[in-house]
């Protein structure tokens, strides 16, 4: 199979853009994936879309206004709830500056 | 019929019931209750089954009943199921991801909201592929479902709990999303009814997101009737999901007349090809002559473009989802890893709560968009995403709606492509180009392959045509197709 497509540095590059921490053995195994992947998409080549538009989303064109209004109440608790780890009203994080 | 039965009965049929208090919403929310107790340890559709929630509502239904009596909304009383992507007010919300284990979300998505004002009965949250990626719900990070038709199969994906749940008469209907197949594939595998509407119809607010320009919501149904009657409550304008159809929704079943003279109805010679296992071949033929029988006129058309859906879709849809996904940081919800520092805490809350194919999606979208392969991958994608909308936008010229098999096979047995990432890809390959196009589409049993499993005929049709495509596939079931249950449940 042919593995240029994508290597395993590349693998570990698109971990790091993605926030993925990935094992030895996931780093091995995307690696073959991707690739047999991206072998299978080059068919899209045999295409000529020189002139063609691209499709970004189909459906209605346009995208509704509304007035900027507030609609919900204030909820923190209700927020806050679910929170891995909080402070009062906050939500706790590691320390970002020293 | 018996009131221990009751969970058998179709909307249709209990609607009737109920309004004749022939027995009540709650006798009719007991006797599913009591199905799911005893038929889960076989199938496992279920996430949570919430019965407490389901007593009260159906309690709360049988008020609205006799104060309402003939003018109570139409699934007054009518327990459902719900994938476990949407967003239920105190109803623990997974998306079948440990990143989500413990998610019990402060508000409810906008169709939960509507059927909760309609009086349905939410019986509970049914599985589902990690955030709705795979194809045979293999990929739950709480165990797999299985086909009620063959316990040693899968039910389909990513909405196998909610196809698995109807078919087993676990519930009435049921509520599922279809980003590339994912009501139509497992409704085919399951013996049920499955409508994806036009991208746009039903609102997303509330639905955890997969790919934005391909998600929709839809219900799994025992009949096309249950399906037109739940479409009619889902679809409609929602100020919180911008991309929503303000148009009108029609009575959709008011269009159920069985009449399909003279439909013009296309035939895509790409889609009746070599590949395709022979049995679901010969039985979505067979209906073909059936529609011809009824007076419809059968035409071959063609849909060039076909053979590049797969490969524009896996682009476009882990392009989308990667971007989608980046929200579980482990910051304001969900599972946290901890960690000394932010980026830490980022990559292993990630790494723990992903599973192996969101992995794979997220890694493969973050690839595509990347900088350096962004024009060769998502934007070529995105260009031949245009070609394959304009070979429907022609084909409906010549036709009013297309039929074609909805999966090339019946249902796989569990495991079998599992280890092939591409080869479970492959098993969308009829459903994908309807989600890249933005069409309606609907799977209806047609016929069992010689192992007693069901095979799904998929209707589609014009954008906003969920009509015509209701009434063709309504016209199969009443032409004498006998659909058979499942016998191992």
């Amino acid at each position: 199979m042919n593995r240029s497509k994508i290597g395993r540095e590349q693998v570990r590059h698109v971990a790091r853009l993605a926030r993925l921490e990935l094992s030895a053995e996931e780093e091995e195994r995307l690696e073959h994936d991707l690739s047999a992947i991206l072998d299978y998409v080059d068919k899209l080549n045999e295409l000529d879309t020189s002139a063609v538009e691209p499709t970004a989303q189909v459906g209605e064109s346009g995208t509704p206004m509304r007035d900027d209004e507030v609609t919900n109440e204030p909820a923190p608790e209700a927020v806050l709830a679910n929170a891995p780890a909080r402070e009062g009203t906050l939500f706790k994080v590691p320390k970002i500056i020293e | 019929m018996a009131k221990d039965e009751l969970y058998r009965l179709t909307i249709t049929e209990a609607q009737q019931g109920l309004r004749k208090r022939e027995f009540s919403a709650l006798e009719l929310t007991r006797a599913c209750l009591e199905r799911i107790y005893a038929v889960e340890p076989q199938i496992n559709a279920f996430l949570t089954v919430s019965e407490t929630t389901a007593v009260e509502q159906a309690q709360e239904a049988d008020r609205m009943l006799s104060r309402l009596g003939n003018d109570a909304p139409a699934l007054c009383g009518i327990p459902l199921a719900l994938k476990d992507i949407f967003a239920t007010r105190g109803i623990r919300t997974t998306c079948a991801s440990r990143i989500l284990e413990n998610f019990i979300p402060p508000y409810d998505a906008t169709v939960v909201a509507k059927l909760r004002e309609a009086g349905a009965v939410f019986l509970g949250k049914v599985n589902m592929d990690e955030f709705a990626m795979g194809s045979s719900t293999e990929n739950s990070a709480f165990g797999i479902t299985r086909n009620p038709y063959d316990l040693e199969r899968v039910p389909g994906g990513s909405s196998g709990g909610s196809a698995a749940a109807v078919a087993a008469d676990e519930c009435l209907a049921a509520l599922g999303t279809d980003t590339g197949g994912s009501i139509r594939q497992p409704a085919a595998l399951c013996g049920v009814v499955g409508i994806k509407p036009t991208y746009s119809r039903v609102s997303r607010y509330g639905v955890v997101a997969f790919a934005s320009s391909l998600d929709q919501v839809g219900p799994l149904t025992k009949t096309v009737r249950d399906a037109a009657i739940m479409m009619r409550t889902l679809a409609g304008v929602d100020p919180r999901d911008s991309t929503c159809s303000a148009r009108p929704v029609p009575d959709y079943e008011a269009c159920l007349t069985g009449d399909v003279r003279n439909v013009r109805i296309g035939m895509p010679k790409e889609y009746f090809v070599e590949g395709i296992q022979p049995a679901v071949l010969n039985a979505v033929r067979a209906a073909l002559d059936c529609y011809r029988a009824m007076g419809a006129q059968v035409q071959e058309i063609s849909l060039p473009h076909t053979q590049y859906a797969v490969a524009v879709y896996y682009l476009i849809a882990t392009a989308e989802a990667s971007a989608n996904l980046a929200r579980y940081d482990g910051i304001r919800y969900g599972l946290r890893v901890e960690a000394s520092d932010l980026l830490e805490l980022y990559n292993r809350t990630r790494a723990q709560g992903f599973g192996a194919e969101v992995k794979r999606r997220i890694m493969l979208g973050t690839f595509a968009l990347s900088s350096g392969y962004y024009d060769a991958y998502y934007l070529k994608a995105q260009k031949v995403r245009t070609l394959i909308r304009q070979d429907f936008e022609q084909a409906f010229r010549a036709c009013d709606a297309i039929i074609t098999p909805t999966s090339p096979t019946t249902a796989f047995r569990l495991g079998e492509k599992t280890q092939n990432p591409l080869e479970m890809y492959l098993s969308d390959i009829f459903t994908i180009s309807v989600n890249l196009a933005g069409l309606p589409a609907i799977s209806v049993p047609c016929g069992y392959d010689e192992n007693n499993l069901p095979i799904g005929l998929q209707v589609i049709g014009p954008p906003f045509g969920e009509e015509i495509v209701l009434r063709v596939a309504d016209a199969l079931e009443r032409s004498g197709f006998v659909p058979r249950r499942p016998t191992v449940v």
